[in-house]
């Protein structure tokens, strides 16, 4: 069998960033860490060496619904590794990433007050206030922390259901980031090709 | 009769190159090519059918072929 590298490990870091977001959503801002890492490597070396190696959700998925079973096995449906569904999702969740990043800038402004809420799935508003203590800086620095633990923590559930439903790592067939990579690959293959 | 032998074929089309497949593979028989889909190595692969098992898009199939 393949032996064990430091990244195998990553998942680790995955499920502390959910956890610490319980404490202070502040640490949200760290999951900027999981947008641009992939982006980088996909536009620096031409690979998904990201969702190959060291995607810490991606293994946290394959510990709980392999390891420890929490996982039907099921083939996934046909229309969810679509192309159709594929690049739909990702254009969704640029969508809702940007809805997202125009709120903050609204509290940055000051045209509208924090709201200390998380909210899952795009539509359930749940309270998170006991999770916030405060800024130095504007409230928006919050308000983008709590907008982006909204879209790990969304995405975290998504992939949980699809990993209960189908095979563990489900989620790597419709993640945006997965999606937009692969298409960073294949546009630089078409480049090079020419 | 020519003898046969089982081995994965991914359907590279609808891959998502997530590389699950090459993390299972006990003989590094398959890998994931330039990001784009993964490629089985015909030579190494014995046809153990774990990364069909594995793959979360279900695009990897056994298929006998000739030896």
């Amino acid at each position: 069998m393949n032996q064990k590298h430091w990244y195998d490990y990553l998942w680790i870091v995955s499920a502390a960033y959910l956890i610490l977001g319980f404490f202070n959503i502040l640490f949200a801002w760290l999951g900027l860490l999981c947008f641009f890492i992939p982006l980088i490597l996909s536009v620096a070396t031409g690979q998904k060496s990201y969702c190959n190696r060291y995607c810490g959700r991606g293994q946290l998925f394959s510990l709980l619904g392999g390891r420890f079973g929490l996982s039907r096995r099921q083939d996934i449906p046909g229309w969810m590794k679509s192309k159709a569904f594929r690049y739909g999702f990702l254009v969704f969740f640029f969508l809702m990433f940007f809805s997202m990043l125009w709120n903050t800038y609204l509290v940055f402004t000051g045209m509208k007050s924090l709201s200390q809420a998380v909210t899952l799935l795009w539509t359930f508003r749940l309270p998170w206030h006991w999770a916030y203590h405060g800024t130095l800086f504007s409230p928006g620095v919050a308000q983008f922390a709590f907008g982006f633990y909204s879209v790990m923590l969304t995405s975290t559930v998504l992939g949980l259901v699809t990993m209960v439903l189908f095979k563990p790592r489900s989620w790597c067939v419709y993640c945006p980031m997965g999606t937009m990579t692969q298409l960073i690959c294949k546009a630089k293959n078409a480049c090079t090709s020419k | 009769m020519s003898p046969t032998k089982r081995r994965a074929v991914v359907d590279q089309a609808v891959c998502v190159a997530c590389g699950c497949c090459v993390k299972v593979c006990p003989l590094s028989a398959i890998r994931v090519e330039r990001g784009l889909y993964a490629a089985v190595d015909p030579a190494r692969c014995v046809g153990c059918g774990k990364c069909a098992k594995e793959c979360p898009a279900s695009v990897i199939r056994m298929e006998e072929v000739a030896r």
